[in-house]
C-alpha cells in the first residue's frame, strides 16, 4: 500500500525524523492559512499524488509571497498531473502540502528497502540525491552506499556510522544523521515496510538533516497488523474497479486491451494475458479469482470485468484444482442470468470434474465458446475482437 | 528417485482441523501419503478421520515419528508455525500459507539456515512425488508416475498447466515442486535444480518462473555452470504492468528489474531452451526431451 508524502511525514515527526514545517491543504484558503502560519517565505506547494516526479510534471512550485501562495495552490489543486509514473492519463490533484522553504548545501538520497535475494534490510545512500535513483544505479552505481542489516539483528551504530561516512557527511551533521536513520530504521521494522525513501534528504547551511520529500509503501500482507495504516488509504487514488473487486476479494488490474479475461492462480492468470496478446489481441485486465473462488465470486468477477467498457470478450482460463470446473460452470451460469452477458465468452476448463462442468455448461442454453486447450482458447477470443 | 519427499516420508499437517487443512489432508491421504499426525494448539487428544491430533509439534513427532510437516496455519500465526516445526526437528516443512508478511519471513529464513531443516513455500501447492507422496493441494490425477522430468515452479495452477501437458505427451515427472510466489521464501530454484542433476532417475526439468527478483537469472547462471541435463524454461508476465503486484507478492517489477524480458533472455544467453508460448509448451517439451 502507498500513502502520500504528507502521510509520511506525519509518520516521520511520530518517529522524531526531522521534517519542514508545514501541513496539508484541500484548497486555496487552507494552503494561504498553512503558509501564514509557517510565518516567512519562500514556501514550497507540492502536489499530493501516489507518483514520483512530481516537480518535473510542474506540481511542485516555490511562493515568494501570500499572493504567489494563492496563484500557485489556485494552479496546482485541480491540475491533471502527469509524470512518468501515472502515465498519459495523469492524474488529479486534489490536496497540496505548504512547507518551510529551506536554506539547503546539499541534497543526499536515503533508502530502506527490503532486499528478496538476501532476505535482509537494506540502507541504500548516496551523495547524488534529487535524481532518479534508478539512473544513478545504472549510471554510477559507485556513487551509492549499501548496507546490509541482518532482520534478527536489526540496526547497530556500525551500520549507521557506514553510512554517515560513505556519505562524506560534515563532522556536525554525522550525529544528527545517525540518530535520524535509526528512527528511520525503526519505523520501517514497526510498521512493516516495504519501502522509506528520502529524496532529497537535505543537509542544511546549518548542518541539519532534514527530509525534504517523503516515501513510504507498506508490505500488504502486514496491513491485519497495522490498522491505523489503513487508516490513510486514499481511495482516489485507486482505480474504481479496482477497489470495487478488493471488496470482494478478487485480484483485480485494470489494463487497456479488450479481452477480458478470468483465471484461477495469479500465475496462469499472468499467462494467460501473456498468451491473448501472442494470439494477436490485448487482455484488458488480470483477474486471478483465486484457488477456493466460490460461484458468487466468479459472478462478481464477470461483473467487474464486464464494467470496462473497452471489453470486446471474455476469455475464462480455469484449471480445475481446489476450484472445481462444476463450481465454476455454476458461477458463470448464475452471472450471466444476472448479469446479462453481452460479449461472447470463450471457456476453457482443465482439471477436477471438468466432464461435470462442460455439461452444466452444455446444458445452460447460454451463447458460450468452449476451447480444446489453452491455444485453442486464446485463438478463438482473438479471432472474435478483431473480427 | 525424487527429490525431498517418497513413500518413507512421514507428514504432519499444522491447522489439520482448519477447513482447508481437513480437505487437504484428506486428498493427500487418499493419494496414499502417510500421513501420521495433525497439530492444532487446544485440540490434541481429538482425531481427523483417525489420523491422531496433538497440541504441539514436539510432542506429534515424538508419538509418531513425523519427520516433514504440512503448513495451513493463517498468515498471522504461520510463521510461529513453521519456527515450532524447526525446532521439533522436522526435516522439511511445507507451508501452503499464503499472505505471510514479510518481515516475518526474513526472520524465519535467517533462522532456518543455523537448522537442518528445509523449508518449501510459503503461498505455494507444495510437493508430489507422483505415485507416491503427495504433500500439498495440487490435483494428483493430472501427474504420471515414473519420470524422468523434475519440475520446479513459482506458481500453483500455472504448474497444473505445465504438468498436464507433459502428461498428456505421456512424459512423467519424479517430482515437482512449487517454491511458491513470495518474495522471501524458503527453498529456491538452484537448491531444487541441485538436487534433480544429482537424482539418478531425472533427466531432465521444467522450470517455471515469473516476474520479479532475480531468482530467475540466479537459477540461469547456476544451470550453466552445473547442470548438465537440459532445462525447459518458461516465464510469466511479458504483459504484465511495472509497478503492479500481479497476485503474488513477489510478482512484481519494480524499475527496469524482474522483468519476464529480462529473464528471458538471461536464460536463453545460459542455455536454458525458453518455450514462448505455454499453449505449445508439452510438444516444446516433447521435442526437447526425447
Amino acid at each position: 500500500m502507498k500513502i502520500h508524502e504528507y502521510q509520511a511525514k506525519e509518520l516521520f515527526r511520530d518517529f522524531k525524523i526531522p521534517v519542514p514545517d508545514g501541513g496539508v491543504a484541500f484548497n486555496v484558503e487552507e494552503a494561504q492559512s498553512t503558509a501564514e502560519k509557517l510565518g516567512s517565505f519562500p514556501v514550497v506547494v507540492k502536489a499530493q499524488i501516489h507518483a514520483g516526479g512530481r516537480g518535473k510534471g510542474g506540481g511542485v512550485k516555490l511562493a515568494q509571497s501570500a499572493e504567489e501562495v494563492k496563484q500557485v495552490a489556485g494552479s496546482i489543486i485541480g491540475m491533471n498531473l502527469v509524470t512518468h509514473q501515472t502515465g498519459s492519463e495523469g492524474r488529479l490533484v486534489k490536496k497540496v502540502l505548504v512547507e518551510e522553504g529551506l536554506n539547503i548545501a546539499k541534497e543526499l538520497y536515503l533508502s530502506i528497502i527490503t532486499d528478496r535475494a538476501t532476505a535482509m534490510n537494506v540502507i541504500m545512500a548516496s551523495e547524488a540525491g534529487g535524481m532518479d535513483i534508478e539512473a544513478v544505479a545504472a549510471e554510477t552505481p559507485e556513487k551509492i552506499i549499501k548496507v546490509f542489516i541482518d532482520p534478527t539483528i536489526g540496526i547497530q551504530s556500525y551500520h549507521c556510522r557506514q553510512a554517515a561516512f560513505g556519505l562524506n557527511l560534515p563532522a556536525a551533521a554525522r550525529k544528527p544523521f545517525m540518530a535520524m536513520l535509526a528512527a528511520l530504521y525503526q519505523l520501517f521494522v514497526t510498521y512493516d515496510c516495504s519501502l522509506t525513501e528520502i529524496n532529497p534528504l537535505v543537509l542544511t547551511a546549518e548542518d541539519n538533516v532534514i527530509a525534504l520529500d517523503a516515501k513510504i509503501n507498506f508490505d500488504d500482507n502486514a496491513l491485519f497488523r497495522h490498522k491505523d495504516i489503513l487508516e490513510y488509504r486514499d481511495l482516489d487514488e485507486e482505480d474504481p474497479l479496482e477497489v470495487e473487486a478488493s471488496k470482494y476479494n478478487l485480484n483485480y488490474i485494470k489494463l487497456d486491451g479488450n479481452v477480458g479475461n478470468m483465471v484461477n492462480g495469479a500465475g496462469l492468470a499472468m499467462a494467460t494475458m501473456d498468451i491473448i496478446k501472442l494470439a494477436g489481441a490485448e487482455p484488458a485486465n488480470f483477474l486471478d479469482v483465486g484457488g477456493g473462488a466460490s460461484s458468487e465470486m466468479v459472478e462478481n468477477g464477470f461483473r467487474i470485468i464486464l464494467s470496462d467498457k473497452n471489453v470486446k470478450g471474455i476469455l475464462i482460463n480455469i484449471f480445475g484444482g481446489i476450484l472445481r470446473c462444476d463450481v465454476l460452470a455454476e458461477g458463470v451460469v448464475q452471472a450471466a442470468k444476472n448479469t446479462g452477458i453481452d460479449v461472447p465468452v470463450v471457456v476453457r476448463m482443465e482439471g477436477t470434474n471438468v466432464e461435470e462442468g462442460r455439461k452444466i455448461l452444455a446444458a445452460s442454453g447460454l451463447n458460450l465458446t468452449t476451447a480444446v486447450d489453452l491455444k485453442d482458447a486464446a485463438h478463438k477470443v482473438s479471432q472474435i475482437v478483431t473480427a | 528417485m525424487s527429490i525431498f519427499v517418497d513413500k518413507n516420508t512421514r507428514v504432519l499437517v499444522q491447522g489439520i482441523t482448519g477447513r482447508e487443512g481437513q480437505f487437504h489432508t484428506r486428498q493427500c491421504a487418499a493419494y496414499g501419503t502417510n500421513v501420521v499426525a495433525g497439530v492444532t494448539p487446544g485440540k490434541g487428544g481429538q482425531e481427523v478421520d483417525s489420523i491422531p491430533v496433538f497440541n504441539t509439534v514436539s510432542e506429534a513427532v515424538n508419538a509418531t515419528g513425523a519427520n516433514c510437516s504440512l503448513i495451513f496455519v493463517p498468515p498471522p500465526f504461520a510463521a510461529d508455525a513453521i519456527l515450532e516445526s524447526t525446532d521439533a526437528g522436522i526435516a522439511l516443512i511445507v507451508a501452503i500459507t499464503e499472505g505471510i508478511p514479510v518481515m516475518d519471513m526474513m526472520k524465519v529464513k535467517h533462522y532456518l539456515q543455523d537448522s537442518c531443516s528445509r523449508l518449501i513455500g510459503p503461498n505455494c501447492p507444495g510437493i508430489i512425488t507422483p505415485g507416491q507422496c503427495k504433500v500439498g493441494i495440487m490435483p494428483g490425477p493430472i501427474h504420471m508416475p515414473g519420470g524422468p522430468i523434475g519440475v520446479v515452479s513459482r506458481s500453483g495452477t500455472l504448474t497444473y498447466e505445465v504438468v498436464h501437458q507433459l502428461t498428456m505427451k505421456s512424459i512423467g515427472q519424479t517430482t515437482g515442486i512449487g517454491i511458491g510466489g513470495d518474495p522471501v521464501n524458503g527453498t529456491n530454484f538452484i537448491d531444487c535444480l541441485e538436487a534433480f542433476q544429482n537424482d539418478p532417475e531425472t533427466t531432465g526439468i521444467v522450470m517455471v518462473g515469473e516476474i520479479g527478483g532475480t531468482a530467475e537469472e540466479e537459477a540461469a547462471e547456476y544451470i550453466a555452470q552445473h547442470v548438465t541435463k537440459p532445462v525447459v524454461g518458461f516465464i510469466a508476465g511479458l504483459t504484465a504492468p511495472p509497478g503492479r503486484r500481479m497476485g503474488h507478492a513477489g510478482a512484481i517489477i519494480s524499475g527496469s528489474s524482474g522483468t519476464a524480458q529480462g529473464k528471458i533472455e538471461t536464460m536463453e544467453a545460459n542455455g536454458i531452451h525458453v518455450c514462448k508460448d505455454l499453449g505449445g509448451l508439452g510438444d516444446f517439451c516433447a521435442e526437447i526431451f526425447t
